[in-house]
């Protein structure tokens, strides 16, 4: 009986050996948002048990939800929403055929960080200035 | 002509498309279905939170309990919740390498989305069904 040889496979290049590009980072950026929202979620489910547990629970979730804590993780969430929105979008453009080449790869990537911290801003001063 | 085909699968199976695991392409099919309806749902969400921010109890109570932000809000909560499920799962299956882990990791995966998605509609659906605004 022989046994099994195990050859040390090749390695690939890996994060630390690439050049960091825009594109490479937005697609880190793409699935790093995607994690916090998974996670933030929580928040949200959290919020809608105290509205259907009572006016206790629900005041005292909406304390934490005005403090500067909670209005830090609300600003911090709107902006991760709007940039992992803005990536599934640009991910549809590519799904559809277009925007392939090197320029508009990196203009849409650039576009993304930048549309996403002007919508988050756009959004809060909305809030803040009507409700 | 003859027929030259020797793959082991059958003409059934190549119409069919569903390849090795028995899904051919819904997965990926789900997630950008789920990633449309996401943008004009997210859209809505963000503004009922806005209007949701600093509310009293009562207020809160009738703004998610109205029909139209409770639909929206239900409707929300199923796209997104199905979205994020098969996201983390392609995120487990990339970086999980140990199979034991990579299953427990997928059944935690399935088991959370299934908990936050019935803690909000069960939620929402308490606040309002049987709530008439006179």
């Amino acid at each position: 009986m022989s046994e099994a040889k195990s050859t040390p496979r090749p390695l690939s290049p890996h994060l630390q050996i690439y050049r960091w590009t825009w594109t490479m980072a937005m697609s880190v950026f793409h699935r790093a948002t995607g994690t916090a929202l998974y996670f933030g979620i929580a928040l949200f489910a959290i919020w809608l048990v105290a509205l259907a547990a009572g006016p206790r629970v629900f005041n005292a979730v909406q304390w934490f939800f005005g403090s500067p804590l909670g209005l830090l993780i609300l600003f911090g969430y709107t902006w991760v929403l709007m940039h992992h929105m803005l990536g599934g979008i640009r991910h549809f453009i590519w799904d559809l055929g277009y925007g392939m080449e090197r320029e508009q790869r990196i203009g849409m990537a650039r576009f993304t960080l930048i549309a996403s911290v002007a919508l988050t801003l756009a959004i809060w001063v909305v809030a803040f200035t009507f409700f | 002509m003859a027929d030259k085909n020797v793959s082991m699968r059958t003409p059934l199976s190549r119409v069919k498309g569903l390849g090795a695991a028995g899904h051919g392409v819904e997965h990926w099919w789900v997630q950008r279905l789920t990633a449309v309806a996401n943008v004009p749902l997210l859209i809505a969400f963000v503004i009922i939170v806005a209007a949701l921010a600093g509310s009293n109890y009562a207020r809160a109570l009738a703004i998610v309990s109205h029909p139209l932000i409770a639909i929206i809000l239900l409707l929300a909560v199923i796209s997104v919740v199905n979205h994020m499920r098969l996201g983390m799962q392609v995120i487990i299956e990339d970086y999980v390498q140990d199979n034991g882990w990579r299953i427990v990791a997928v059944v935690a995966n399935n088991f959370y989305t299934a908990v936050i998605g019935a803690a909000c509609v069960f939620a929402i659906l308490k606040v309002s069904l049987g709530r008439i605004l006179l």
